[in-house]
């Protein structure tokens, strides 16, 4: 079964929707919008070094989004713009990396798949890593929920409580390096913040909770990834920008058109 | 032992120290209020003294497995995220039901369980931020500005049932706020605040020490003084 391309394609998408969900929720509950694009941009440079250093790309791209989001996570709260300074990271990582790609003499590199995915050359190798690092994602953020979600209301809410803010903030810096790593494969480095902001955020007017806000987000991922992937099919065009317009559709459906015609109490 | 022992404490906050030399001990079931200008460091006080924040200088202890019931002067709650006002009593650690729907009951919102909290009224969402903090039988409560968006009575009924908890549970009650009359009635012991220690003890000690005259005057006038001298006190002649 793994030997159809399509299949393989499908089982990507889906390990990477349902890491993205809850993380994304995070993402948009804490505006982080800017630092998930500053750590995706990243992997670019992370691409980069690993052909010039004739490494596996999923170690550099790991590598390097770490690097980043510790960086910016450390620096992050100490009373810089930090939107700015977010702002500024993210575009000239993505500039740094491409520059970096294009020094590459030599190799022959398919920069639109970095850039946007290739999801349909998805190997039963990169398959293993997509869900393995998903689920890791999956199982450390339901790890720490609780202590995510109090910190995130408040740090010194959380802290009253004997957790330490800083600290989950750590862990989801190390699950978004680990998304990026897994999902620049599916969708690309530039895309890859589309993907957990947007469900997210299409989930929202439909949750009463921030449970059921990560449970609908990894639904409509879901679909997205899979419809993306049949559109793409069908009418020839790139697959992960195919799958973002249909997450777009989702989120103008939920927050535009439900508010339009649904009163709410 | 104490609950919560602060020796030698400085507090910063942007580099800059917004509280200096602070020795302060908590003991278990006193009722300690702090006073003091704007920007004095009330607030700054509390985050040192649950660990917020790191203190610049000297230590903070607090008793092992301490429990806090931790009231903050602001929550805003990100318009994205979903909480219902069960869910948030959920959080850090979950309750029972029964325990829930009792604490619920008591702060007047057992109605509104399922209501988002961003759609509680100011009074509403104070009392239910108080009535998580009491859910885990805390050892000691801290309020920081808790009757803020509260209307005369409704504070006097907040502090009624700050009395009622500390009987009912022996915990300390640490409170900043601007109800000078009230919390001076209701206290044990008060500390009077102003980028330091001014002057602390009992509330009619404190209400008599000049320090404390030098910020808020004297008499009926000095709710009113306390705006009024923020900018124009200086220390000369402090005794320490």
């Amino acid at each position: 079964m793994l030997d159809d391309f399509l299949v393989r394609a499908a089982l990507a998408g889906l390990g990477v929707a349902l890491a993205t969900a809850p993380l994304g929720c995070f993402v948009v509950w804490r505006r982080m919008a800017y630092f998930g694009d500053a750590t995706a941009h990243a992997a670019l440079l992370g691409v980069a070094l690993a052909l010039a250093l004739d490494g596996p790309v999923i170690v550099g791209v790991l590598a390097v989004a770490l690097l980043i989001a510790l960086a910016v996570s450390t620096f992050s709260g100490r009373g810089l713009a930090e939107d700015t300074l977010l702002g500024v990271l993210a575009h000239s990582m993505l500039a740094i990396g491409l520059l970096s790609v294009s020094l590459l003499s030599g190799v022959r590199v398919d920069l639109m798949a970095y850039l946007v995915g290739d999801i349909l050359a998805v190997s039963k190798q990169d398959l293993a890593l997509i869900w393995g690092g998903g689920l890791a994602v999956v199982a450390l953020i339901a790890w720490r929920w609780q202590a995510l979600l109090t910190s995130t209301l408040s740090p010194d809410l959380a802290q009253a409580s004997g957790i330490n803010a800083r600290r989950e903030q750590l862990v989801l810096t190390i699950a978004l390096a680990i998304v990026v790593a897994v999902a620049i494969k599916v969708v690309g480095a530039l895309l890859i913040s589309a993907l957990l902001i947007i469900p997210a955020a299409a989930a929202r007017p439909l949750a009463k909770t921030p449970e059921a806000m990560a449970v609908i987000a990894a639904l409509i991922g879901s679909v997205a990834a899979l419809g993306g992937l049949g559109v793409s099919f069908e009418m020839d065009t790139q697959t992960g920008p195919t799958i973002i317009t249909i997450a777009a559709a989702a989120f103008f459906a939920t927050n535009v058109v439900l508010r339009l015609f649904v009163r709410k109490t | 032992m104490s609950l919560i022992t602060a020796s030698n404490m400085s507090l910063s906050h942007g580099g800059k120290i917004v509280l200096r030399d602070v020795d302060l001990t908590i003991e278990q079931g006193e009722i300690v209020t702090i006073v003091g200008p704007n920007g004095s460091g009330k607030s700054t006080l509390l985050r040192g003294l649950i660990g917020a924040l790191r203190p610049s200088t000297g230590l903070v202890t607090q008793k092992k497995d301490l429990k806090i019931g931790y009231v903050p002067q602001k929550l805003e709650i990100n318009a994205a995220l979903p909480l219902t006002v069960r869910r948030f009593l959920d959080l850090p650690n979950r309750v029972t039901q029964a325990d829930a729907i009792a604490a619920l009951q008591t702060a007047g919102v057992a109605d509104h369980a399922d209501a988002q909290m961003a759609n509680l009224s100011g009074g509403q969402f104070q009392r239910v931020l108080l009535a998580r903090a009491l859910l885990i039988k805390p050892d000691v409560l801290i309020l920081d500005e808790a009757t803020q968006g509260l209307d005369q009575p409704g504070s006097a009924a907040f502090y009624r049932q700050i009395e009622a908890v500390r009987q009912d549970l022996n915990c300390a009650v640490i409170m900043v706020s601007h109800d000078l009359h009230v919390v001076m009635a209701a206290s044990d012991r008060v500390l009077c605040l102003n980028g330091h220690i001014c002057c602390q003890g009992a509330p009619d000690i404190v209400a008599s020490a000049p320090e404390y005259r030098a910020l808020f005057g004297s008499g009926t006038q000095g709710a009113l003084a306390l705006y009024r001298h923020e900018h124009t006190h200086d220390h000369h002649d402090h005794s320490h």
